[in-house]
């Protein structure tokens, strides 16, 4: 007798599922732990989504390790197969610098607060290349890891957080060459410079915010995504990094810290170069916008996440 | 602890289908779209919505109204045809994707088999992949040290532990994937059919990792169409049909209820008789045949397919013009291919003394344990009066033969045209 349609699937399955389990197999012992050892069995519960879900930050920071292992994949593999490796980290701000300096340093003569235009712009561009860079990797995370997410559980914030955090390891090693220049133009650095790890957050804060939105976004409309570089840009000459903002006459200057970016930018040369303009005023606006884009873009988030996986 | 290992209360899950839903659009779509308003239409985006009126029929609940409870321990099966809502349920359960209505509450870790190696990245050696894999599933640092040694070895792959993973063999990958996996250790695992994929070394893996989670103690949830396994590995089954459990409970009853769903969407419900009075038949023939009325185990009608190695019983009705008291009738089974496998004929009943009949009369035959192997064959029916073949229909019927595990090995045998038991033994043959 020929084989049927069915038989010719079993032949060509050979055993699929069909045998019973081989004693001789060593299966991992059953020891009663639990990969997340939070008690002894997890209540866990499905429902529908609320129109405004709870932020689940426990559960973030339960998932804390799996940031950790995600940023350190990033960084593993980020300048992997590259000529310059890490040294990428440098080249983007540095050639922005020589770009600022020649256009708007030498030709059109743009004041810098008294400090020589390169170390100026630099300044500027290291927190800024910090953000830029992050914001855009955030941004197009969720759809680059779409296996990921229609395949497990777990925090999706875990995700673009992630990713902002691994850039950080971009911006130390452009902040070494900055400080590097401050050397080189005999800026010493003050006690000041302690204020940097601050200004740092904010920039991370804004970051964190930004993507929180534009990455849950870039879900559903992948216009995002095309539009970033094109937002990046308005995004860096609406901060002071090329001009300083004391260009501006209060109460203007304070209220451009409307951009956060702004704070973080006059923050690190104030911190840094000793630039006489504090930040004052405007950095508690830079804070306060900061950190409501960070919490809003957090529930929105959220909100949008429920969906993910149907969507990616 | 409660008993129950999951429990499931109304669970719905309404999906939007067409482009509307999500951000992959062709190019013509794009030009068709670019006269609706871009507002709206990103407004409708994020909210999921269809983009028309029209459009806003176009969703569908894949589950509706899914009521559940497992207790701990235990292999359940859920099976369903394709479509039925089985990925959507593990997805739900696995909480990779969230209810449109209904709750439920999961008591214990899960882990998922969803698809093994998920989060590898290929240019990181297999030691990186195998924390960060470790970590995607839920283990801590600390856990994946403690084991690392371990998976390693279950693995087969310590020599290769520091190369990249983009120059393994597809084997040593998935060995690697499944190792991590398989230590993970979870209250309750779920296991989807893709793990049909791959060698018989690691389907073997597979199944032997869900028997040793039900032996201590934990719930295995297991996703298949492959009945045999099914039923061969589990102890419960939830049968879902478009979207709804109907039913759950025993296993061999919940693959009995989906082979009977499966042939009875194809066929009329009543398929199990077959009308042979207007049957074709040759010129010499009497139409004295009737019907043909097919039964299997506990008497249930047979609509569509038997299960390899089930009870058959053939009620055959005819008519009788002339009262006569030597009276045979024959079942003939025939492959597709026409060779014929097996004839059952009442010439061959001991207790044969009909005495003399007339009128309508009907013919019982009862085979306990119909041992063709799976597929198609044709059922020939014939009536002999007088050792003479007065009456016959050849294609009297169709039987479908299904899967089943005849031998209780969880091996479906498909070579040859029946299946038999038999043992086997192996001695050492001493050297004079």
């Amino acid at each position: 007798m020929g084989r049927t349609p069915s038989e010719a699937v079993w032949a060509r399955v050979g055993g699929i599922g069909l045998m019973r389990v081989n004693e001789e197999i060593k299966y991992p012992a059953a020891t009663p732990s639990s990969a997340l050892p939070d008690g002894p069995a997890p209540l866990i519960r499905i429902e529908a989504a609320k129109a405004w879900p709870s932020l689940r930050l426990g559960e973030l920071w339960a998932y804390r390790e799996l940031i950790y292992f995600l940023i350190w994949r990033d960084i593993k593999v980020r300048y992997k197969q590259t000529v310059l490796g890490a040294g990428w980290a440098i080249v983007q701000p540095l050639f922005t610098m020589l770009l600022f300096s020649l256009f708007f340093g030498r030709l059109a003569r743009v004041p810098s607060d008294g400090i020589p235009y390169p170390l100026f712009s630099f300044t500027g561009l290291v927190p800024w290349s910090y953000f830029a860079n992050g914001l855009t990797q955030a941004s197009n995370s969720l759809v680059g890891n779409s296996s990921l997410i229609k395949k497990v559980y777990f925090p999706r914030l875990a995700i673009p957080t992630a990713k902002v955090l691994s850039a950080l390891l971009d911006f130390g090693l452009a902040f070494i060459l900055l400080l590097g220049m401050t050397f080189y133009y005999r800026i010493h650095p003050s006690i000041r410079i302690l204020w940097v790890p601050l200004f740092l957050l904010l920039a991370m804060v804004t970051a964190l915010g930004a993507s929180f939105w534009l990455s849950a976004l870039n879900v559903r409309i992948r216009d995002v995504e095309q539009t970033l570089p094109f937002l990046t840009q308005i995004w860096l000459f609406a901060t002071p990094i090329a001009y300083p903002s004391s260009l501006l006459s209060e109460p203007w200057r304070t209220l451009y810290g409307i951009n956060p970016m702004v704070g973080v930018v006059e923050g690190f040369r104030w911190a840094l170069l000793g630039a006489n303009t504090a930040p004052g005023p405007m950095l508690i606006i830079s804070s306060l916008v900061a950190t409501a884009m960070l919490v809003s873009g957090a529930f929105w988030f959220r909100r949008l996440e429920k969906t993910f996986a149907d969507v990616l | 602890m409660s008993q129950n290992a999951i429990k499931l209360q109304g669970i719905g899950k309404q999906y939007h289908i067409g482009r509307k839903q999500g951000g992959h659009r062709s190019l013509q779509d794009v030009v068709t779209d670019t006269f609706v308003s871009p507002f709206r239409r990103a407004g409708r985006l994020l909210r999921g919505q269809a983009m028309t009126a029209a459009d806003l029929d176009q969703s569908f609940w894949a589950l509706r109204d899914v009521s559940l409870e497992v207790q701990h321990g235990g292999i359940v099966g859920i099976v369903g045809r394709n479509g039925a809502g089985k990925s959507t349920l593990l997805k739900i359960l696995s909480r990779i994707t969230e209810p449109t209505e209904g709750c439920g509450e999961i008591y214990g870790r899960v882990g998922s088999l969803l698809e093994v190696g998920t989060g590898f990245h290929p240019e990181l050696s297999g030691r990186e992949n195998l924390f960060l894999n470790g970590a995607i599933l839920g283990m801590r640092k600390a856990e994946i040290e403690r084991k690392f040694d371990e998976i390693v070895a279950f693995a087969e792959i310590d020599k290769f532990i520091d190369t990249p993973v983009k120059h393994y063999s597809s084997g040593m990958y998935v060995r690697l994937a499944f190792a991590v996996a398989a230590h993970l250790e979870p209250e309750i695992l779920l296991v989807d059919e893709v793990l049909s994929v791959g060698d018989s070394a690691f389907q073997k893996k597979c199944l032997g990792k869900m028997n040793e989670v039900s032996r201590a103690g934990r719930t295995v949830v297991f996703i298949s169409h492959n009945m045999a396994a099914v039923e061969n590995l589990c102890n419960r089954g939830i049968l879902l049909e478009e979207g709804k459990v109907t039913y759950s409970g025993d296993m061999k009853e919940t693959v009995d209820r989906y082979l009977r769903g499966i042939s009875g969407k194809e066929s009329a419900s009543n398929s199990h008789i077959s009308d042979l009075s207007s049957a074709a038949r040759p010129p010499q023939c009497t139409p004295l045949l009737q019907r043909l009325e097919l039964f299997t185990d506990q008497g249930r009608s047979l609509n569509g397919g038997l299960q390899m190695g089930s009870a058959l019983k053939a009620y055959i009705y005819f008519q009788l013009e002339e009262p006569t008291s030597s009276l045979d009738a024959c079942l003939a089974f025939d492959s597709l291919f026409g060779q014929r496998v097996f004839t059952a004929h009442s010439l061959f009943e001991p207790k044969k003394a009909w005495g003399e009949r007339a009128g309508e009369q009907v013919f019982v035959c009862e085979i306990p344990s119909l041992t063709l192997v799976p597929g198609e064959y044709r059922i020939k029916v014939a009536l002999n009066i007088h050792n003479a073949e007065r009456d016959y229909v050849e294609d009297a019927a169709r039987l479908t033969i299904l899967e089943s595990d005849y031998y209780g090995t969880g091996r479906v045998p498909w070579n040859g045209i029946f299946v038999l038991k038999h043992s086997w033994q192996l001695h050492g043959v001493q050297e004079k």
